[in-house]
């Protein structure tokens, strides 16, 4: 039972590694159909935590538990990345082309914005012990990174993947830190989710053919 | 039993005027909800008592209509009633075909009206949801789902400039909103022995239990629920995108927009200080809620000063006014009082001021401040509720946002809050001086171009004289009713 649970509490660890280091060849990526599959790796693998962390001995293994990891796999591993890759079609576009900010100035940034989240999490007393000491620094850095992406790239695509990417570091913090929220409140979260991507989706649509490209920093005829 | 028909009533008839083909039909629907929407909100009211918001309190139920959630509903309700009617003789004088923008002069189309239809219904069952949530979660996800419905509803006139307030709107408000999910998170972490013992994360059970809440956590929590809701709110400097979508929208969705939805947003927030009160974390809460509200106002007097588009200018007003009911709850005491009132007041004539503003853009086809003139000699109903509107939107008396605006001033001095209420009254005055000079400068004079008075019609006149009256009858006299239900909303907010 031991082993079981430090087993599970490892490839927990995993799973949270490999969606920071998925966090940071994003912010280093132009090619859009690159960023879209990162988003979709990291969906995937954050399929698996939910269970990994009640295994690890935080919470009861119930069977709502393994729908949601199945729910959320199926929906940011393929539904989400479908949808994008479906929008980015119509649009005609390959590469993020003028970032605001760099690509390599943004890797420099997104590993900044790690050691500041393992400075932070060392420092913010939790009131009940996470799974693993790696879960908050984690989740905070996946949170900041996504507002990073989704301030820093003008495409309007890779915003979006920016705020798929700051809702899965929410997601860490809410399975690994706060228990659960009841299931039909998850599922009401994740709908909205599913509606975002796709109204958003139909925007980027709308938005090429309109313009002709999807740099949404060009759209600026709106001020004062 | 009421509720859940409040809420499913428009989700199941927005989703089925998606597929209904016939105009007259759907637009029948739209009104048809709007009217049983308003009368089961008024059968609400009939059983309405003093107890009523103890007992939703003490239910722990994750769906209950308390006092506040009931006046926010009712504002909704009734908005959308006026909105209705109004947009039925809106989307009829629209055009299928393609036309010309008044401002780029290039071709554009309308989005289908069963879009746009469909859209406003469902807009109308998540708005409902959030007045009547009582779980966080729930909460959140009303909030987010009234984002995306009200989104489609900016880009009704396909134009360059819609489509671009509608990313804006959708991508600003949207982060905003994902930063308020973290703020429930963190109220979870904040629960003592995890939110699933203590009844989950239902305002009731949390105001209960508050005194043993982990404080830092629950601070947090409010930071975040401020910054995020507050985004959806309008609230400086998280106002960016709100000017620009209440712009560009079609003036009956811009009427929904600035009248009913910023008041959800607001909603969120309050949820989240009646937690933070219980918990003895209620001066932290305030200052942050005098501060952003102060520095709302500031941004909406300078914005306002030099404004050159008419709905802009409505819309940099409802950046002040959110600011004035933050800032009216931050002050506490007789300010939480002036706050409920105010939200309904501001709610009332703000989308009696945006019908209004559609009606002269129909008439003028510019949204020009400076290209408008002699409103009044044109459209004589319109240019009437239009300069009325205004008087009553600067807190000008008999008008109902004169109370409440005084009473929120008294407040500040009660406080002993001098330098804040100073603050605050200079800036209704910069306000108000702004505000007038441009809409009476509209008002006014001739069309650059002669135009011949117009024949109004009935169904554009009607809704806004209605919603503005209202707003001027509760300045005279306020029911007992709602004096009750106010006084119940202010108590929850640590008012008197």
């Amino acid at each position: 039972m031991s082993l079981l649970s430090d087993l599970a509490r490892l490839i927990a660890e995993l799973i949270l590694i490999f969606v920071v280091l998925t966090d940071l060849i994003l912010l280093g990526s132009s090619r859009l159909t690159s960023t879209i599959r990162l988003s979709a790796w990291q969906g995937m693998a954050l399929g698996f935590l939910p269970l990994m962390v009640s295994r690890a001995g935080f919470g009861p293994t119930t069977l709502r538990l393994v729908t949601l990891g199945a729910v959320l796999f199926a929906m940011k591993g393929f539904l989400f990345p479908r949808l994008l890759l479906r929008a980015l079609r119509t649009a005609e576009v390959r590469h993020e082309i003028r970032p605001i900010v760099g690509f390599q100035a943004s890797i420099l940034a997104g590993i900044a914005i790690v050691a500041a989240s393992f400075w932070m999490g060392g420092r913010l007393p939790l009131p009940r012990p996470a799974p693993t000491p790696l879960a908050l620094p984690m989740a905070l850095s996946t949170i900041l990174i996504g507002l990073f992406a989704i301030t820093t790239r003008a495409n309007a695509l890779n915003q979006v993947v920016g705020y798929l990417v700051m809702e899965n570091g929410i997601f860490i913090f809410g399975v690994a830190l706060a228990q659960e929220e009841p299931f039909i409140v998850e599922m009401g979260v994740l709908l909205d989710v599913f509606v975002a991507v796709f109204v958003m989706g139909i925007a980027i649509f709308h938005i090429g053919r309109e313009f002709d490209h999807i740099e949404v920093d060009q759209l600026s005829s709106l001020k004062d | 039993m009421v509720i859940a028909a409040l809420i499913l009533i428009p989700m199941l008839s927005g989703s089925l005027a998606f597929f209904l083909a016939d105009d007259r039909a759907r637009r029948g629907l739209l009104v048809a909800v709007a009217l049983a929407h308003f009368g089961l909100v008024g059968l609400v009211w009939r059983g309405w008592g003093a107890a009523s918001t103890a007992l939703a309190e003490a239910s722990g139920a994750w769906l209950a209509i308390d006092a506040t959630g009931l006046i926010f509903l009712s504002i909704v309700s009734t908005l959308f009633l006026a909105v209705s009617a109004y947009g039925v003789g809106y989307l009829a004088r629209e055009r299928r075909s393609a036309h010309v923008d008044v401002v780029e002069h290039l071709y554009f189309r309308n989005e289908p009206e069963a879009v746009f239809t469909g859209c406003l219904l469902l807009f109308l069952g998540s708005m409902t949801l959030v007045t009547v949530s009582q779980h966080f979660g729930l909460l959140w996800v009303g909030i987010e789902a009234t984002t995306l419905a009200s989104a489609p509803l900016i880009y009704f006139h396909r134009q360059h400039r819609s489509l671009e307030a509608t990313w804006k709107y959708l991508l600003i408000c949207s982060v905003g909103i994902a930063l308020a999910l973290m703020g429930n998170f963190l109220l979870a972490v904040a629960t003592p022995g995890g939110s699933e013992d203590s009844g989950g994360l239902v305002l009731g059970n949390l105001t209960r239990g508050a005194r043993s809440l982990d404080a830092p956590w629950l601070k947090g929590a409010f930071l975040f629920f401020l910054v995020g809701y507050g985004t959806k709110m309008g609230l400086a400097p998280l106002h960016t995108w709100l000017p620009d979508a209440h712009s560009e929208s079609p003036s009956m969705a811009s009427a929904l927009l600035s009248g009913a939805l910023l008041n959800c947003a607001f909603l969120g927030i309050l949820r989240a200080y009646q937690v933070c009160l219980a918990a003895g974390q209620a001066a932290f809460c305030q200052d942050l809620l005098i501060g952003f509200g102060l520095f709302s106002m500031l941004m909406a007097a300078v914005f306002v000063l030099n404004q050159s588009d008419y709905k802009r200018m409505l819309a940099y007003s409802s950046v002040e006014h959110m600011g004035i009911l933050a800032l009216g709850v931050g002050l506490g005491s007789s300010g939480a009082f002036g706050s409920a009132l105010h939200a309904v007041n501001h709610s009332l004539t703000k989308a009696s001021l945006f019908l209004t503003a559609g009606n002269i853009l129909g008439a003028y086809a510019t949204k020009s401040i400076g290209d408008v003139k002699g409103v009044l000699r044109v459209l004589p109903a319109s240019g009437v509720l239009w300069v009325a509107g205004m008087f009553s939107i600067t807190g000008s008396p008999p008008f109902g946002m004169f109370l409440s605006e005084f009473t929120i001033l008294k407040a500040g001095f009660d406080a002993g809050r001098g330098v804040v209420a100073a603050a605050y009254l200079g800036l209704l005055g910069i306000i108000f001086v702004g505000m007038s000079s441009l809409v009476l400068g509209m008002a006014q004079g001739e069309p650059a171009e002669p135009m011949a008075p117009r024949r109004e019609k009935v169904w554009s006149i009607l809704p806004p004289a209605a919603l503005l009256l209202l707003s001027l009858a509760f300045g005279v006299y306020l029911p007992p009713t709602l004096r009750d239900a106010l006084a119940e909303m202010s108590r929850s907010l640590g008012g008197r």
